[in-house]
């Protein structure tokens, strides 16, 4: 772990500075996470190399890359998903906003950072139930407040009008893009700061991906979003800022219109242009 | 029509058949038993059946109420014993542990599994007959108890893995620790399976006759309490078809007949609950 990882000494750096020795370069904006000198390993087997990056936030970030370059990885150290999987290891830098997110309650960093993953993963409950979950499990699933969160959950994720009369029935009833959504509602429900989404359209047809690729836009007023993606189009699409991962490297990292027009490393512009990958 | 197409299919019929029937033998096992349990227990089967208490040897009549109410004392000890030690169990092993001890641990359930009926019931003699020098419905839903473990133990942690990872996942990314994903989402998502192997488990252990000979033996009166001998339908069965009266004989398919009806009423009706309960499977 680098020596700038303790929360108490971060605390005393004024809001202009960034971490030394960390490339910052879309600083369009607030950082949001943070992260700096990160390498993961599974055992012995190092999946992420020295990774330095920041979030804006409340801007779209998207990650391309092909298969088994380490993005989605990435994605599971901001809210710490790597830990359910055994002999996975942490070195380096993660903040959001300057507290240390490697050494944060781990219960408390996930409701401050969503997640929605490739395969949408409705529990076996009823719709309503499915939204209400994270906060009844963060304490707040009591009250005369509980349907109105409920609604405002599902209208934020653009669903409300297509299951308001169903809100009792089984979750399993809903088509694959209305699962997606219920998971993205289910995520918004404990208001998170980030929502991180792990390749969320990749089971999903054109429209549905219309769907949630117009919702994304609307939530980057109220969350910072971190995409995984393998479909180019849709990070040239949603994305304010673009990363591009290959072999557990960060190759590149700009603003989504450079990467995709003046993409500055070779290896961008290779996989841009469909010669790998 | 060439040599190989005719064999071929020659084959595919064989074996289509050969397995239709294997199927026809399985069910038709169950139908005959079924069949010659009714044929021979239903005339000895009436309402005293159920109701009186066995009559001394050489008056005819009389029923086995005693025993019926035995068995549902031996299998609620059972119950108390195996079923939350195996649930326990068996989520300990599909949620949590490393890897040396929870092989050991499914090792030593598939062992007792196998352990021969009998020796539970020697293994309860011993600590409990023994040291309280009289039979009792204790030590006898202690040996079924013992039983019932290793099968819901093994049942419970086989749906518990059947349950998609994704599912702890999203619990887990919304900020609920282990316990609470496991408590509010992967058991109720097992929750059908699990109580039908604990069901499943009870049935089979209702109808255990070794182990209960020699720990809660049996009992021509009310048993009082737990602490007493207590006759239960299996051992009533045992008594009874080895006896030399055809009266016994009588009464004894009529006790196969009550065990098989109860323990096919228990399992279907708990089924039905828990389908109306669940809701319906991702179309």
């Amino acid at each position: 772990m680098n020596g700038f990882a303790n929360p108490v000494v971060m605390t005393s750096i004024p809001e202009t500075d960034k971490p030394a020795g960390i490339d910052p370069r879309p600083a369009t904006a607030e950082p949001k996470v943070t992260v700096g000198h990160l390498n993961f390993y599974y055992g012995a087997r190092q999946v992420l190399d020295d990774i330095s990056l920041t979030v804006a936030e409340n801007k779209i970030t998207a990650l391309i890359g092909p298969s088994g370059c380490g993005k989605s990885t990435f994605l599971r150290t901001l809210n710490r998903m790597y830990e359910t999987v055994r002999h996975a290891r942490v070195e380096g830098q993660v903040l959001l906003d300057r507290e240390d997110v490697l050494s944060m309650d781990v219960s408390a960093l996930r409701r401050r950072v969503g997640m929605v993953f490739q395969k949408s993963n409705p529990f076996p409950k009823t719709i309503f139930e499915n939204v209400a979950y994270g906060l009844r499990v963060n304490g707040r699933g009591r009250g005369a407040d509980l349907a109105e969160l409920v609604e405002a959950s599902l209208r934020r994720a653009a669903l409300w009008d297509e299951v308001k009369d169903q809100l009792h029935k089984s979750a399993y009833a809903l088509s694959g893009g209305q699962q997606q959504r219920l998971c993205i509602a289910r995520a918004l429900a404990v208001e998170p700061e980030v929502l991180l989404l792990d390749e969320p359209c990749s089971a999903l047809d054109p429209i549905a991906t219309a769907k949630i690729e117009e919702l994304l836009f609307g939530l980057r007023q109220s969350c910072t979003i971190v995409i995984v993606t393998h479909n180019m189009q849709q990070a040239a699409r949603v994305a304010d800022d673009t990363g591009f991962f290959l072999l557990g490297r960060l190759i590149e990292f700009d603003e989504t219109k450079l990467i995709f027009k003046k993409p500055a490393k070779k290896e961008t512009e290779d996989y841009i242009t469909g010669r790998f990958g | 029509m060439s040599y190989r197409r005719v064999w071929r299919k020659c084959v595919n019929g064989l074996m289509l058949g050969l397995t239709g029937l294997c199927a026809l033998v399985t069910v038709s096992v169950l139908f005959f038993i079924l069949g010659y349990l009714v044929w021979h227990g239903g005339r000895a089967l009436d309402w005293d059946f159920i109701t009186r208490l066995p009559k001394p040897v050489g008056e005819s009549g009389g029923g086995m109420a005693n025993a019926i109410v035995g068995s549902a004392k031996l299998l609620l000890l059972a119950a108390l014993v195996g079923l939350p030690a195996g649930f326990m169990g068996g989520l300990y092993l599909a949620e949590f542990g490393g890897r040396t001890f929870p092989f050991l641990v499914r090792y030593t359930a598939d062992l007792l599994n196998g352990v021969p009926s009998i020796v539970m019931g020697i293994f309860a003699y011993t600590v409990v007959v023994l040291p309280m020098h009289h039979f009792s419905a204790l030590a006898g839903g202690l040996a079924l108890g013992v039983m019932l473990i290793p099968i819901v133990l093994r049942s419970t942690e086989d749906f518990l893995r059947a349950v998609p990872g994704s599912l702890r996942e999203g619990a887990l990314a919304l900020g609920a620790n282990k316990w609470r994903a496991i408590a509010t989402v992967v058991v109720p998502a097992a929750v059908r399976g699990i109580a039908t192997g604990m069901l499943l488990g009870l049935a089979r252990v209702a109808g255990e006759a070794a182990p209960l000979v020699f720990t809660s033996f049996s009992n021509r009166f009310w048993g009082s309490g737990f602490n007493a001998p207590t006759a239960s339908l299996p051992v009533m069965i045992y008594t009874y078809a080895l006896s030399p009266y055809d009266d016994w004989h009588r009464q004894a398919w009529a006790a196969g007949l009550v065990l098989l009806a109860l323990v096919l009423v228990a399992n279907v009706g708990a089924r039905l609950i828990l389908a109306r309960k669940q809701s319906p499977a991702r179309g």
